[in-house]
């Protein structure tokens, strides 16, 4: 079959052309892009934090009437009321252990500082910025980090001091990407570095394979995976523990820890925020990734199911418009097999030069998002995918008006118009 | 003749449904996708302070220099050693400071066990400034101020519940132990975005539970509840130390009613930066910003890059829909090519086919607007799987995007019918006549 004809056909459709062709493109552009940002959400979605995340929970709570944490007795005083938590929720049926810790990846409230390899190097001259977290020995069981290389803490490294006290740790367990950051020759172990510009050297002990910051904002992406743990349990009117609850009894744990701290002192302020499942903390933490991949996925198929309709509609008219034609073509000796093709290569004709014009649409929809919201570059298999896939759309589309358009009897070509 | 091509229209709808539903559904989709992420948009987007936003300033101060601070900007908020000097001189009309705090209170009534309590400490003209409406009572005086007195400002919420909403003017309020008077309860202030406090929040925190003098939140030592941030090595242990840091933590706002009054103001920042650079606090040539409420809440970048990307994501497929319906009217109108050749041959005119069409093309978009406007109601209610709770809260359907709705599906409708009507209104009733 030549071209010629059918090109001289859609010559006299030109609206309707121009209409499909328009349409295959824009959709290309839209869902190349949006197909693009889905997968990124995705990927920034299921990627591990190094924690066991099951059967962990976190209670943030604060106390009321506490002293100040400014001086020595008050500290003590803080210190006090904290040890007391732990012991009682740690004597808990269902909590396999506990840990204090000013923060866990994915909540979003960090303490940030910078790592050196020498001493008196303040913020910005530092090697590394890192996030610390402040816990206690039992800080690897209690999150399920692994330890790769070293020892963990024991009960005897562990400090305590106000959480307004700058003084930096004198050991410090750190994920093996900050290690192999600031030593890459992969012997960190035992070395000293130098905390926030401090003069006072602080000595590696351990490495542990994983562990993300807490915030999840873009402006953590130069330092997402170098955290820093230390052996310090902070004083101060407030106190988070996180709890890993025996396998299976997350629930039955969580409902215990209330009337549990209660009991241990009632001047608290502990309500239904305080207590948070993990799960909810990384719900909470990626609701907007996860909202945004759910909207572009539903405004995908919308828009798929609207351009092959859109398709049918219009090649259904044609086919109306053409019926005589057909039966003409039919009794000049077309086989059905013919009128198929016929319709089918005009729809692959009209699809190709919307996919080439769409094709310039996503790259140039893509430049803008990346000018304005700090997108990355599309990659061109998306495009070639997408290209694949609303040609096969249109074919998809167009194969019902078709095959009613190769049903139309021969006779029709005798009747009068 | 509207009414009887209107009746036309509708009648026309019948019959071709599987066309007709296409476009509807077309229509509908398109309109209540850019709808919902609209009512989003518009809800983060808006000026919350509309008639008072030129005149509210932010002075910010440059007390990290060049080596610290990000890509040359000064610091989002003060040190105190930076906000007590504006403090101080009066140079505004109406000035406060002001910074978020975290207390906790006793409920009363039959539960003794305490709450959680947030609010900020403020000067005595947050209260004019931001034009913060009120119940029963007032804020307090500029002399409480210099007083340091126990006063505080309770919002209806925290009111409600305490006091079960009654007058509680006069009553006392225990927060951290310290009993506070209550001087004023207001009446749903909470301007979002929150413009006042947007270096410690995003612009969309939970309401605020009370007001509390600034000076007596010092008194009490009181730590910020909110951003505490700073460079190089920290050296202090106690709130003093704290005091004398670099650590910013404090933001101030100023009222100036006049262009002069800006200027005089902005002169006022330098001549203050200058001289602390003469000093000897600051080693770098003064850099000071001075930002109305709409530069700071582009500074800050209030509107999250999710509700501009859905946004623009969303008006493609509207477009998109359109393009698709233009297709699908060429092929109603069209189809009716004999018809219309009838009716041209009676002595119809071009322009009279036209308005038919168009108007036919209207009650298309009436309906697909009808669909918008349930898919939307579903759709709003339903944004919170997209953004946090404080924000999803804002989006609603008012009547004014019902409104916006409906003349969206229809207006759009009308405009995407302008080629297809146009070709109904040229088509040769000789030739329609002839061939049928």
């Amino acid at each position: 079959m030549t071209l010629h004809p059918m090109i001289s056909a859609l010559r006299r459709h030109k609206a309707g052309v121009v209409l499909i062709a328009l349409q295959i493109a824009l959709t290309l552009a839209i869902v190349c892009n949006a197909v693009f940002i889905i997968g990124q959400r995705i990927e920034r979605v299921n990627r591990p934090t190094g924690l066991d995340e099951n059967n962990l929970f976190l209670i943030s709570q604060q106390w009321v009437g506490a002293p100040s944490g400014d001086d020595p007795a008050s500290v003590d005083k803080l210190d006090s009321l904290q040890q007391a938590d732990l012991a009682a929720l740690r004597a808990l049926p269902d909590v396999a252990s506990v840990t204090p810790i000013n923060s866990l990846p994915l909540l979003n409230s960090s303490w940030n500082g910078s790592v050196s390899l020498q001493p008196g190097k303040d913020l910005r001259a530092g090697n590394a910025r890192t996030t610390f977290y402040f816990s206690d020995e039992q800080v690897l069981s209690t999150l399920g980090l692994h330890l790769v290389a070293g020892r963990a803490f024991t009960a005897a490294d562990v400090q305590h001091q106000a959480m307004r006290d700058q003084r930096e740790p004198s050991i410090v367990i750190l994920t093996k990407a900050l290690a192999d950051k600031l030593f890459p020759k992969g012997d960190a172990l035992g070395k000293v570095v130098y905390f926030n510009g401090d003069p006072a050297p602080t000595t590696i002990i351990g490495l542990v394979e994983r562990m993300q910051v807490p915030a999840v904002g873009s402006w953590t992406s130069s330092f997402t995976w170098y955290a820093t743990l230390a052996p310090t349990r902070l004083n101060a009117n407030f106190s988070r523990y996180a709890i890993r609850a025996k396998p299976g009894r997350l629930d039955a744990a969580m409902h215990a820890v209330t009337p549990t701290l209660y009991a241990t002192n009632r001047m608290r302020v502990l309500d239904d925020d305080s207590i948070k499942s993990f799960a909810q903390i990384r719900a909470d933490a990626y609701r907007a990734d996860v909202g945004m991949a759910i909207l572009m996925g539903v405004v995908c198929l919308i828009l798929l199911a609207v351009t092959a309709a859109g398709i049918v509609g219009l090649t259904s008219f044609w086919v109306g418009q053409r019926h005589r034609q057909i039966g003409v073509r039919r009794a000049l000796g077309a086989r059905k097999i013919d009128i198929l093709h016929y319709f089918q290569i005009e729809n692959l004709v009209i699809a190709s030069v919307g996919a080439v014009i769409g094709l310039l649409l996503a790259i140039g929809l893509n430049l803008l998002l990346m000018h304005r919201f700090e997108m990355d570059r599309l990659p061109v298999a998306y495009v070639l995918a997408g290209i694949v896939a609303v040609l096969a759309l249109g074919q998809g589309a167009v194969f019902v008006p078709a095959r009613r358009a190769s049903n139309v009897p021969p006779v029709v070509a005798t009747r009068a118009a | 003749m509207f009414a009887y091509y209107f009746q036309l229209g509708l009648r026309s709808l019948r019959r071709n449904p599987a066309l007709t539903a296409l476009m509807v559904m077309a229509i509908g989709f398109g309109v209540a996708a850019s709808m919902i992420t609209y009512s989003v948009f518009r809800a983060v987007s808006g000026n919350p302070i509309p008639d008072k936003s030129a005149q509210l300033f932010t002075p910010q101060i440059d007390s990290w220099g060049p080596q610290q601070n990000v890509k040359g900007e000064p610091p989002d908020g003060l040190d105190y050693t930076d906000a007590m000097a504006l403090m101080r001189t009066h140079e505004a009309k109406r000035q406060t400071l002001l910074y978020p705090v975290q207390m906790s209170v006793m409920p009363g009534g039959s539960s003794d066990l305490p709450i959680a309590a947030n609010g900020y400490a403020v000067g005595s003209d947050f209260f004019p400034m931001f034009e913060v409406t009120f119940l029963y009572g007032s804020g307090w005086s500029a002399q409480d101020d210099e007083s340091r007195g126990s006063d505080v400002v309770i919002t209806d919420q925290l009111n409600q519940r305490l006091f079960g909403g009654a007058d509680s003017v006069g009553r006392t309020v225990t927060l951290n132990g310290h009993d506070y008077r209550v001087v004023g309860v207001t009446s749903h202030w909470d301007p979002r975005p929150r413009f006042f406090d947007l270096f410690s929040t995003d612009g969309f925190d939970d309401a605020s539970d009370f007001y509390m003098p600034f000076t007596r939140a010092l008194d009490l030592q009181m730590r910020t509840g909110g951003r505490n941030s700073c460079r190089g090595k920290l050296t202090f242990t106690t709130w003093d130390g704290w005091l004398q840091s670099n650590c910013v933590w404090i933001t101030s706002w100023v009222e100036l009613g006049s262009a002069a009054e800006v200027a005089r103001y902005r002169r006022f920042l330098d001549g203050y930066a200058a001289d602390q650079q003469r000093a000897g606090r600051f080693n770098w040539a003064p850099n000071v910003r001075l930002r109305d409420v709409v530069q700071m809440l582009d500074h800050e970048h209030v509107v999250p890059p999710e509700s501009r990307i859905s946004l623009i994501v969303a008006l493609a497929f509207f477009v998109i829909c359109l393009v698709n319906t233009i297709g699908l009217l060429l092929a109603k109108f069209l189809r009716r090519a004999g018809e219309i050749g009838v009716r041209r041959a009676l002595g119809a005119t071009r322009r009279e086919i036209y308005a038919q069409y168009l108007i036919e093309a209207g009650t298309v978009g009436l309906a697909g607007g009808v669909l918008g406007l349930l898919l939307t109601a579903v759709g709003v209610s339903g944004v919170g799987i997209l953004f946090q709770p404080q924000i999803a809260r804002l989006a609603h359907l008012d009547l004014s995007l019902i409104g916006l709705t409906m003349l969206v599906a229809i207006v759009a409708t009308m405009i995407a019918a302008f080629y297809p009507a146009w070709r109904a209104a040229n088509v040769q009733p000789a030739w329609q006549l002839k061939s049928n």
